[in-house]
């Protein structure tokens, strides 16, 4: 499981030399019940259910706060979104087929924030 | 054909119980040119080398082949060995039997085959070995100081207390740097310019240092021992001489709108100025790119006002070109640009300083005469937060890999001296981690926290939004609480990363010292060696080489001070003799070797050539001895194969080669 | 001293520059980390004093292996001899493949004089794969084969 989190993040996790920058930065830090800067340590513990269940992937804007300002270059909000991606994979669902996702590209937006949003937003 | 003596060493049993030494000894025997073999159980002890000696002596021997331990260990005394028993010492070949053999080895057959091959190489190497003598160059007894900070100045009054001339080269118009603009400092929070001045006078007094301010290195040639360095005094406009420093011109000076360099930015001087009060030289410069005298020719007020009549609108820049002994690097640091760090608003907000600027805001004589104001509004801080590591520890592009050291123990400083002169503000400090290593330096930060209150919070601050009402409104967080904080502050003070002086490439690349991927100047050995460049003659002294507080500063100038003594006590340098020789008939003067060369040690000169009987005047590669280290990489690169590497030649390598595979 | 053994003894050839690779053979040495002993040591002041010519004497008298030792990249004690050695040993590396010398007999590595383990480690991997490959037939001059 944790292999597969960095695989699909491209995250090294023992990057993190646990400053909060990613927490302080973030938005949504009071609807989260796991913190952004949590989340590196939950992938380092390989504790996965509990960022399965979590509430914050469901709260979390995917601004890129985090990993714009991160100064370790290990981007937790790449592990969030990595995260979200599992559960529906989990579920079985593709909420967006792939060919639909080139559509709707625009080359202005980041695309990772773009696979996201669609993603949440079409629940 | 040489006479080889092969000498076995047992190494008590550390060769001895691997390696069959009569066995080595047996086959060395056979090898060509070996007139006698022998072994004994140590051969670097007394009794040793003088069966080296004897054997010379009996055998007439030319050269000599020791199967021991490493070159690394005992090249330098068997060579002396063979010097005392009148042999030239290139002419001995050291086989490593010991590390590269016996001590890996379990098999004995095995240990012995390879220690018998290993010898066979060396005996095939010193067949082909040739006398070699060090050369000899001269030593100028002289020293340049690159930089006026503390550094430089420590290092200069060292060399010059032990007799030596010194010259300092500061770029700015006065001596003192960085430490000249720090108010208080740690842990001891004596004032910085009460212990600096001192230094600076005494640098300006001393008989022996000679101090070029507002000059820079131009250029740089020669080699240890003996460098000439051309250094460009730039245009002062004023008569150095004339100059009685009392003050009148900047006073009358009508163009007041420059930035003070020296207060960061936070005061503007006028365009003739000396950029501080106890600055040494007490002469005023012309800033030109500022005067309206140079930008329109009407004005001429300092000149009109100068009783001395020291100012000179023609003065023009000077190259000085002097000989050297030996360099010493201190040019410093300064703080990196915050522009990429928008989430902090130093560009947006006057309340958002750096360490550096609240320095000079402390300061008696800074743009506050010393008194801690907003510098939007003059009005008196309550709140204020430090953030930690703004771009140290940053891997991104935006900031700096390494940990800029002294920013933990400034701020706790900082903290202190704010609270203590203000009860009744409000400190908060952000940070990653505090690393206060050194002498009284935790005992300081726990004073911070425990008599001073300072409310120190482990965690990042991700943004500064300044507010309508001119307040700031910090979001950070508390990693150990693990809550989000909003606070609002008067003024945010940054822990800015610092770097090395911008100009400090340009300075490495004209001494060819290495820089590494932060433009810090690498040391010779980073532990055994570390206030030497790689480049002979050239030393490193203060934050140049990697970042430091004041007094590791002092102790490293110190240090690179004896260095240069130590290089400036000799008369003469013997030069490494195993330098690349070009064969001039083989030469066509293509330029190559020149230009992977690292120290410029090739040159090209006209030489007639006598080529078979053909005499001709051909451009050909001339080695300079006292500049060549050895790499051999020219060796390679020569096309037509006319450069070679005494000492380690082709075909000394070659028949290394052979006789390994055969 | 059995040159009658059948069993097949590679000869590898490892050129160790004096400052970083040299001495980290040196320490693998003192600290006993065993490495084949068909690993032969050449001590050459600076990588780049390697000629590809070197190489190709070594394959010609019937090494089956050549390794190339030096400095990490921008340690190097001559400051750039080895991106040369980079830059030559790749060249002369892939011809040597193209006309037959497979890319494993020839090897370029950094080691420091602080890295006696991977002085050790290197050795053994690539003794490894040299007798993985067998005996080199490409290059080596049949007159020079006993």
């Amino acid at each position: 499981m944790q292999e597969q989190v960095k695989t699909i993040s491209g995250v090294n996790p023992y990057k993190c030399m646990k400053c909060g920058k990613c927490s302080a930065s973030c938005p949504s830090f009071n609807e989260m019940d796991i913190k952004p800067h949590q989340f590196v340590s939950y992938v380092l513990n390989d504790d996965l259910e509990a960022l399965l269940n979590s509430e914050s992937i469901k709260q979390c804007l995917t601004c890129f706060a985090c990993v714009e300002r991160c100064p370790r270059d290990v981007k937790p909000g790449n592990l969030i979104d990595t995260v979200r991606q599992m559960v529906v994979r989990k579920r079985g669902a593709e909420l967006l087929s792939p060919e639909e996702v080139t559509q709707l590209l625009d080359p202005e937006l980041p695309q990772q924030l773009l696979v996201s949003a669609f993603r949440r937003y079409r629940r | 054909m040489q006479r080889i003596g092969v000498f076995v060493c047992h190494c008590g049993s550390n060769i001895a119980a691997t390696v069959d030494v009569e066995k080595v000894v047996e086959y060395a025997k056979l090898e060509p040119g070996v007139v006698h073999a022998e072994d004994y159980q140590y051969m670097c002890s007394e009794a040793g080398q003088m069966k080296i000696a004897e054997a010379v002596k009996d055998k007439n021997l030319t050269g000599i082949v020791v199967c021991s331990c490493s070159p690394r260990m005992h090249e330098t005394t068997f060579r002396n060995a063979a010097k005392r028993a009148g042999i030239n010492p290139y002419m001995v070949e050291i086989a490593n039997i010991r590390e590269h053999c016996s001590w890996i080895h379990k098999d004995i057959e095995e240990g012995t085959e390879k220690a018998v091959i290993l010898a066979r190489a060396a005996i095939a190497k010193v067949n082909l070995n040739a006398p070699l003598e060090p050369g000899e160059s001269r030593v100028t007894k002289r020293a340049l100081v690159i930089g006026g900070g503390i550094a430089g100045i420590q290092t200069a009054l060292d060399i010059a207390d032990a007799g030596y001339e010194v010259d300092i080269v500061e770029k700015t118009p006065s001596i003192g740097g960085r430490m000249s603009q720090l108010d208080k400092t740690f842990p001891t929070l004596d004032c910085s310019a009460c212990i600096l001045t001192p230094k600076m006078v005494e640098a300006a007094a001393h008989e022996k240092v000679n101090i070029y301010t507002y000059s820079e290195v131009d250029k740089v040639s020669g080699f240890v021992g003996d460098f000439t360095v051309d250094i460009k005094k730039k245009a002062r406009s004023v008569d150095m001489d004339k100059c009685t420093g009392c003050g009148v011109c900047s006073e009358k000076c009508p163009m007041k709108k420059t930035p003070s360099e020296f207060n960061r930015g936070l005061e503007n001087r006028s365009a003739i100025y000396t950029p501080f009060a106890q600055a040494i030289p007490n002469v005023p410069v012309i800033d030109r790119e500022n005067c309206i005298m140079f930008k329109t020719g009407k004005c001429g007020v300092c000149s009109k006002v100068c009783q001395a009549g020291a100012i000179d609108y023609e003065q023009q820049d000077e190259i000085i070109t002097e000989n050297y002994g030996a360099i010493v690097v201190a040019t410093g640091f300064d703080t990196i640009k915050l522009d990429d760090f928008d989430e902090y608003a130093y560009n947006q907000s006057k309340d958002v300083i750096t360490s550096l600027e609240l320095e000079r805001v402390m300061n008696a004589a800074g743009p506050t005469k010393g008194h801690l104001e907003r510098l939007s509004d003059g009005k008196a801080p309550k709140e204020i937060v430090f953030i930690q590591c703004v771009g140290s520890r940053d891997v991104t592009c935006r900031g700096k890999e390494y940990c800029s050291k002294i920013c933990c123990m400034y701020t706790a400083k900082h903290a202190m001296l704010i609270r203590d002169k203000y009860p009744d503000v409000n400190v908060t400090v952000f940070y990653i981690d505090v690393r206060t290593p050194g002498k009284n330096f935790d005992e300081f930060y726990r004073r911070a926290v425990e008599e001073y209150q300072v409310n120190y919070i482990k965690g990042q601050v991700g943004k500064v939004m300044p507010q309508a009402d001119g307040k700031l409104l910090v979001q950070g967080v508390d990693l150990l609480d693990n809550r989000q904080i909003l606070k609002e502050a008067d003024m945010v003070v940054l822990a800015t990363a610092i770097e090395p002086e911008a100009g400090v490439r340009k300075i490495a690349t004209m001494l060819t010292a290495s820089i590494d991927t932060n433009d810090f100047l690498t040391e010779a050995h980073p532990k055994l060696r570390p206030v030497e460049s790689p480049t002979a003659g050239v030393f490193l002294s203060g934050v140049c080489q990697g970042p430091k507080d004041i007094p590791e500063t002092v102790a490293q100038a110190g240090a690179a001070a004896v260095k240069a003594i130590g290089l400036l006590a000799k008369d003469k340098l013997m030069t490494n003799p195993c330098t690349a020789k070009a064969d001039e008939l083989l030469c066509n003067g293509c330029s190559t070797c020149a230009n992977v060369c690292p120290y410029g040690a090739i040159t090209y000169e006209e030489k007639e050539i006598n080529d078979h009987g053909i005499r001709e005047n051909r451009r050909v590669a001339a080695v300079n001895t006292a500049l060549c280290q050895g790499c051999g990489a020219c060796t390679v690169t020569c096309p037509s194969g006319a450069m070679d590497l005494q000492g380690f030649s082709n075909r000394q390598i070659l028949a290394e080669v052979d006789a390994i595979c055969r | 001293m059995s040159i009658e053994n059948k069993e097949f003894k590679p000869k590898i050839v490892a050129f160790c520059c004096n400052w970083c690779s040299y001495a980290g053979a040196d320490l693998a040495g003192s600290s006993r980390l065993a490495y084949p002993a068909d690993v032969k040591i050449i001590r050459v002041p600076c990588s780049c004093r390697v000629n590809p010519m070197f190489v190709l004497r070594a394959f010609e008298k019937g090494a089956d292996g050549v390794i190339l030792c030096g400095c990490h990249p921008g340690d190097c004690h001559y400051t750039t001899g080895n991106y040369y050695t980079r830059r030559r040993m790749s060249l002369l590396f892939s011809m040597l493949d193209f006309i037959g010398v497979e890319n494993g007999r020839t090897r370029v590595e950094w080691v420091s004089a602080a890295e006696g383990v991977k002085f050790s480690t290197t050795m053994n991997d690539f003794a490894k794969k040299i007798h993985s490959l067998g005996e080199n037939v490409r290059l080596g001059d049949i007159r020079c084969k006993n």
